[in-house]
């Protein structure tokens, strides 16, 4: 991005660690989804965000070791050896699961960005990280059109329905600034132009589902620099926990 | 043991006995994933590319691969993994799509270059079906239900 050699790793291991910390918030529904199959969407999305999660760490695992001119950096080592303060993804990830509406509601605002932040990067310079985007963009496609339907069916759909999806938005707006809050790795122009096009699409499909689009609210930030809601922790503790117990142990 | 011939189209030929775990009747040249096989002396090279990025298979299928050649007498095989250029079911083979419907899967059918919907029925023929679930048993695949017969089949999605 900006400056190819300082913000490339940060800027890879925050595209890593958005899809890891949400893939594994998801997984929480793995068994517990409403019904059979709707349990077996939200882990087949899991599990698409986690293979990118996996792509992109092995990506910054290989700039890192060249940097050091080792080879100590590994997609594991990334994912379960580093702490709170070194994930850099954004709060809006890492919020509890929730009920099943605040679930398809925060995909559906994470998909409709990662859509065109991937679509943007499909032309990046950088050819491994291109590769990674044009092949996530087809997987998050579905995402998208997953997490709208479920986003219409629930917002224009029974009054209890209607009031929980009128409180999803309200409760996950503060969250969705920083998205668009460009971190020092990241372009601030082309955040710019994303923020125009994700308000666009997100202001279409609230509406169509009989949901309003908050006024200017105060926005929620710190997760870029590390400074990270209570939540995190307990999920890193319960996610590295193997790794912290039994370092190296494998499967 | 097998002789081994060093000839890449003879092993090309070899992997059509690899299948996918998931759906045993494709062969790894049906779901079009062989990207390149480099024969260096004694040393084979298979370079494949995956359907999904988080698809659990594609570590099986590359071990499947691996064993195979070995047990054709191949020592030293190596499988890669590329990304670029994606994976596309336009790569499926027209066999594998056959196969596919056989088997009881929709085979993938592009409508317009971004919407696409199964043919028929795979059990009775029908053209009237309808989606259930965009997202199937695997990554791969959605689900839906033929409402001709009732039966619920899965539908090998364009990607």
């Amino acid at each position: 991005m900006k400056n190819q050699s300082n913000s490339t790793v940060p800027f890879i291991l925050y595209l890593a660690d958005n899809n890891l910390i949400l893939a594994q918030r998801n997984s929480e529904w793995c068994g517990h989804g409403p019904v059979l199959e709707q349990d077996i969407a939200i882990t087949n999305i899991t599990l698409d965000l986690i293979g990118q999660a996996r792509m992109l760490y092995q990506l910054a695992a290989d700039h890192i070791n060249r940097q050091n001119g080792n080879q100590d950096a590994t997609e594991d080592t990334l994912a379960y050896l580093r702490n709170e303060r070194e994930f850099s993804n954004v709060l809006m990830v890492e919020l509890p699961k929730g009920h099943w509406g605040f679930t398809v509601l925060r995909q559906y605002l994470f998909s409709e960005f990662q859509y065109l932040l991937y679509r943007h990067l499909s032309a990046h310079a950088d050819e491994p990280l291109s590769a990674i985007a044009i092949k996530s963009l087809k997987e998050v496609t579905y995402h998208v059109q997953w997490s709208r339907e479920w986003v219409l069916r629930l917002g224009d759909g029974t009054s209890e329905s209607h009031q929980k999806m009128a409180d999803a938005v309200q409760d996950i707006w503060m969250y969705t600034g920083e998205l668009f809050q460009a971190a020092p790795f990241e372009d601030a122009a082309v955040l710019q132009s994303i923020h125009t096009e994700w308000k666009q699409r997100i202001s279409e499909t609230l509406e169509e589902a009989t949901l309003i689009v908050p006024e200017k609210v105060f926005m929620q930030q710190g997760g870029k620099q590390g400074i990270h809601t209570e939540h995190l922790g307990y999920m890193l503790a319960e996610m590295q926990y193997l790794q912290r117990m039994h370092p190296n142990a494998t499967w | 043991m097998v002789t081994p011939v060093y000839d890449t189209q003879h092993i090309h030929r070899l992997l059509e006995a690899v299948s996918d775990p998931e759906i045993p009747v494709l062969s790894v040249n049906d779901l079009g994933i062989i990207r390149d096989i480099q024969i260096n002396g004694h040393q084979v090279e298979v370079v494949i590319t995956p359907t999904y990025s988080g698809c659990p298979a594609m570590d099986m299928i590359a071990e499947s691969i691996q064993s195979y050649l070995h047990s054709c007498g191949y020592n030293e095989v190596k499988v890669t993994t590329v990304l670029s250029p994606a994976w596309t079911t336009d790569w499926m083979t027209e066999t594998g799509k056959r196969k596919l419907e056989t088997y009881g899967i929709a085979p993938p059918n592009r409508i317009t270059r971004d919407s696409d919907a199964p043919k028929k029925c795979p059990r009775c023929g029908s053209t009237d079906t309808r989606v259930i679930s965009q997202f199937g048993s695997t990554a791969c695949k959605a689900l839906y239900q033929c409402n001709e017969c009732m039966e619920p089949f899965d539908y090998f999605k364009c990607h």
